[in-house]
């Protein structure tokens, strides 16, 4: 029954009190005295009091001295010829549920021969679903009911869209590698071609000395790098690009003064797990200048090593994000050009750049997005020019340049997904709920 | 990234003017340096000795902690922050750093003995005249050597600094490399003598100076470093003797450098006079000092003068991507601290010709040229070259992820006619006839009728047609039907549909509602 059919009613009756009830049946007390009366003559009062209840002769004597029926004394006479019992028929109105005047409520209630009482009832009526006998809802269609036909009798019970359910049986893909496909799109509509980076191990000659990052810098420590201990060095390097690094490093060339420091093999030689996927870059334009020249668009997605402390927002392997382009005639405006492309598409299109540094490239710069939920700009990736004492070994032609940028995969992918600490997110102590719920990743299409 | 803790208040009067936070901030990030951190002495100290309780934090000294590059030494102190963007700001000219004149006969002078070669063959110094500190700037002065030891010297390793008193000392000076047991001095901070082997032991347990030991430990030979009278200087890379400790009231700094790596030893040798000859009471002027090796070779230091590079200005322009006159970029790199001047090349052209202090290690080709001056022009105010790529169709990728999604839960795509019957989109499906129907006007026979407005048709005949097949039965398809459109200038379109059918002992309904719908695109359902 909905509530609006359901109407509340209070009712305020008067009923008679028993001595209401009394006079009701009996008469009231000052018409039994005055009848008691003879109506000639008089009567003692003793004898009267002995005629009637001592009650009644108590409250009839003053009522009927009241109404000036009778004449009080030791002899009491009438003093009209009749009277009318109004309040017993005043008290059998009331019994019969007629209606009184406010005096003669008052003068009643006064006299305590009536109390009035609440009366609460409710008015309902047939509802739609009005049935005789109560019926059980059915929570769902079955294939008992198709073959009995009671289908068509049935109540359904309403679907709570509130309830979890079960959950379903499937597969599902991970958070971060969803991300990565996404940006592996985003790649390739921008024309990007994706390098091969299944080789964790790295020399420190790819991974450093190519890259024009002096020995003696303070990555290349052990505490930065994970160094290997078996295999601990690189069997073979190309001996003649060999001896065109290690110049460039100690005396420059190329139109550079160079590190003016002392080169060593044995530092070169050094086994590690790559600690970034430049190493695969300059893998791949060392492996570009060894042909005629065609302008190339390159980019990577892949593990690397780090050998840094780990807290909520550091690992010791993450993923890098690597792009690059290399071809004659680039500028610094391409590379803003091209960063503008490429982060637009994350969805972040207010960007600022902040002179930085890293040994092999200049101009190097920071990249800044403004963050509408945070208020405020926050660094999203590092960029830059490769610098010549690098490339020129190489045997790239002078007038090609290579811009390229990077960044990792896990924090966008945290700020997505409003994850704060990493470890949830990859590794084994991942929470499978967090895998499962993870909703599709959009990125990328606007 | 090193980090260079600065008192706020000295580095505004060292500026010449006070900065909101923001404004400092939006500074650096044009030079190319990070405010890292504000804190305040207090906080710091409080950090180091682990204590809890906080100050009156009003009336502690405000310390700004900024991130340099790694490979700007000059920048490792106030000083060199405070000059590098007072000339950023074209509030001061460059300076011009020059040797005093003193003749080769009065030049004070350090002899090599040869028995350093085998455990550190190079030596460079210099003297510091007339100079005058305050409590700031001395600490700033032992600040520097410190960040130097621990980035280029790398942890002294390469290079070892010690500064020293020149009025306790007596020149000539020699550096010599002698068995431990034959060194003896009173280190600094302690009060009686130690030969140099009973140091080590002593230093063993020196939460600050143990980790150098290794350096020298196991040689034969000690390098060390004495005056005419036989006081001794220093053990590097160790420690420095009591004798000729500098204090607030030195007038007259000694400075001398020891190393495995010599560029690097010039490179320490210039950051700090270049920098402290601020203070001296000939400006920017540093007193020679000449090193005579044994084999008579011999070398004046520090070696302050400018490497002359020659950049084209085609090369510059055509590399940021942006059109300089030659007097635009010349102004922009005196604002990076490189003097340029043009000159013209043939072929009208212009040439940069850069003269690169010796404050500026890290300029080594013309490349870091070139990035001064997109520097001081403003990154942000290169123009972008956008590069032709393309765009994915939105609504394609969506429905391909859509699809993965579903299918991953179980489902089986199913791909159906676009073209049905107009009873299997109306009565077959208990509705009424849409209104929005594309209808076909020649059909061969009914299966051609209209073009459908949902998909359920399709999925429920596959059903039809696989009355048989293992139940559960879980299908979906995702594709586009067709509506009257009057926005349309044909007057109909597509509509992208999901449809997921569930057919089983039960309804299945959980199923998809949870499946395919909340669960993996989190959208809310609307009035279904």
């Amino acid at each position: 029954m909905s509530k609006s059919r359901i109407l509340d009613i209070k009712r305020e009756t008067w009923v008679l009190t028993g001595e209401g009830k009394k006079y009701a049946a009996e008469g009231s007390p000052e018409v039994q005295l005055f009848l008691a009366v003879p109506a000639e003559g008089s009567i003692s009062k003793d004898e009267l009091q002995k005629k009637l209840d001592p009650a009644v002769f108590k409250i009839g004597c003053s009522q009927a001295g009241k109404n000036k029926w009778v004449e009080m004394g030791k002899q009491v006479s009438r003093k009209v010829q009749n009277v009318e019992d109004k309040v017993k028929d005043l008290l059998l109105q009331v019994q019969n549920g007629h209606a009184l005047s406010k005096e003669e409520i008052s003068s009643l209630k006064a006299r305590k021969l009536i109390v009035p009482q609440t009366w609460k009832g409710y008015s309902v009526r047939k509802g739609p679903n009005y049935a005789p006998k109560r019926k059980k809802a059915a929570t769902d269609l079955t294939r008992e009911n198709l073959q009995k036909g009671d289908w068509k009798e049935l109540e359904f019970k309403e679907y709570n869209f509130n309830a979890k359910g079960q959950p379903a049986e499937g597969g599902h893909l991970h958070p971060l590698l969803k991300v990565r496909k996404q940006l592996k799109d985003i790649f390739l509509q921008m024309g990007f071609e994706e390098m091969p980076t299944n080789n964790f191990v790295e020399s420190s000659f790819w991974n450093f000395d190519a890259l024009f990052q002096p020995q003696q810098h303070p990555a290349r420590d052990s505490h930065d790098t994970f160094f290997l201990e078996e295999p601990s060095t690189t069997r073979e390097l190309p001996e003649d690009y060999v001896e065109r690094v290690k110049r460039v490093h100690e005396s420059g060339g190329y139109g550079s003064r160079g590190y003016g420091y002392e080169w060593k093999r044995e530092e070169a030689n050094k086994n590690l797990l790559r600690t970034h996927t430049t190493a695969v870059s300059s893998r791949m334009l060392k492996a570009l200048a060894e042909k005629p020249f065609a302008p190339k668009k390159y980019f990577s997605i892949d593990r690397v090593f780090r050998n840094e402390a780990v807290d909520r927002t550091h690992l010791a392997e993450f993923h890098q994000i690597e792009g690059l382009v290399c071809d004659r005639g680039l500028t610094l405006g391409d590379l803003i050009g091209v960063l503008h492309d490429f982060f637009s598409r994350l969805g972040m299109s207010k960007l600022r750049f902040k002179p930085a540094y890293n040994p092999y490239t200049e101009p190097s710069m920071e990249i800044f997005s403004y963050h509408e939920g945070f208020g405020k700009w926050v660094e999203v990736g590092n960029s830059g020019m490769f610098r010549p004492e690098m490339l020129l070994p190489m045997g790239l032609p002078e007038d090609v340049h290579v811009i390229a940028w990077g960044l990792s995969l896990e924090r966008p992918t945290m700020i997505l997904y409003g994850i704060d600490n990493i470890r949830d997110l990859f590794g084994h102590k991942v929470d499978l709920g967090l895998i499962k719920r993870n909703p599709i990743c959009r990125l990328g299409i606007s | 990234m090193p980090t260079v803790s600065v008192g706020r208040d000295r580095l505004f009067a060292a500026l010449g003017k006070s900065y909101t936070k923001e404004e400092f901030e939006d500074l650096c990030f044009c030079f190319g340096i990070e405010l890292d951190d504000v804190t305040t002495e207090k906080a710091i100290i409080r950090k180091e000795k682990h204590l809890d309780e906080e100050g009156d934090e009003n009336d502690e000294e405000v310390i700004y902690k900024i991130e340099v590059p790694a490979n700007r030494y000059d920048l490792l102190c106030l000083e060199g922050i405070a000059q590098a963007l007072r000339v950023f700001n074209k509030q001061q000219e460059i300076p011009k750093y020059t040797l005093s004149d003193v003749s080769k006969d009065s030049m004070l002078q350090m002899h090599v003995k040869p028995e350093t070669s085998s455990i550190r063959p190079y030596v460079v110094c210099a003297v510091l005249r007339d100079i005058s500190f305050d409590e700031a700037s001395y600490n700033s002065f032992i600040d520097l050597q410190d960040k130097l030891h621990q980035n280029i010297c790398r942890r002294r390793t390469l290079v070892a600094i010690g500064t020293h008193d020149l009025d306790t000392l007596q020149g000539p000076f020699t550096y010599e490399a002698l068995p431990p047991s034959h060194i003896n001095f009173v280190p600094l901070k302690q009060t009686r003598d130690f030969t140099a082997d009973e140091l080590m032991e002593f230093y063993k347990s020196d939460l600050k100076l143990k980790k150098y030991l290794h350096i020298i430990e196991n040689s034969p030979l000690y390098p060390v470093l004495y005056d005419q009278n036989r006081t001794v200087l220093s053990l590097p890379p160790i420690i420095n003797g009591a004798h000729s400790a500098i204090t607030l009231k030195t007038k007259n700094v000694f400075i001398e450098c020891t190393a495995t790596d010599l560029t690097k030893a010039k490179i320490v040798l210039n950051t700090m006079v270049t920098i402290f000859s601020e203070y001296c009471k000939r400006k920017y002027q540093v007193e020679p000092v000449e090193v005579v090796y044994a084999d008579g070779r011999s070398y004046v230091y520090p070696d302050l003068s400018a490497y002359n590079m020659e950049v084209s200005l085609s090369y510059i322009n055509h590399t940021i991507g942006v059109s300089l006159e030659a007097e635009e970029v010349t102004s922009l790199l005196n604002r990076m601290q490189l003097h340029a001047e043009r000159s013209a090349s043939g072929n009208n052209q212009w040439n940069i010709n850069v003269l690169v202090p010796p404050t500026r290690s890290d300029v080594l080709h013309p490349c870091d040229v070139m990035e001064d001056v997109a520097i001081a022009y403003g990154y942000n105010n290169i123009p972008k070259r956008k590069p032709a790529s393309v765009k994915p169709l939105a609504l394609n990728e969506f429905s391909d992820l859509m699809r993965l999604e579903i299918a991953m839960n179980g489902f089986t795509e199913v791909l159906t006619w676009i073209l049905c019957s107009s009873k299997e989109i109306s009565t077959m499906l208990n509705r009424q006839t849409d209104e929005s129907t594309a209808v076909v006007g020649n059909p061969r026979t009914s299966d051609f009728e209209v073009v459908r407005t949902t998909l359920m048709p399709g999925i429920l005949k596959t059903i039809g047609h696989n009355k048989d097949h293992p139940k559960p039965i879980k299908i979906y398809e995702v594709g586009d039907v067709v509506l009257l459109d009057e926005k349309k200038d044909v007057g109909a379109s597509c509509r992208r549909r999901l449809a997921a059918l569930y057919c089983g002992a039960n309804s299945g309904f959980e199923v998809i509602y949870l499946t395919v719908l909340t669960k993996n695109f989190t959208c809310e359902l609307n009035n279904c």
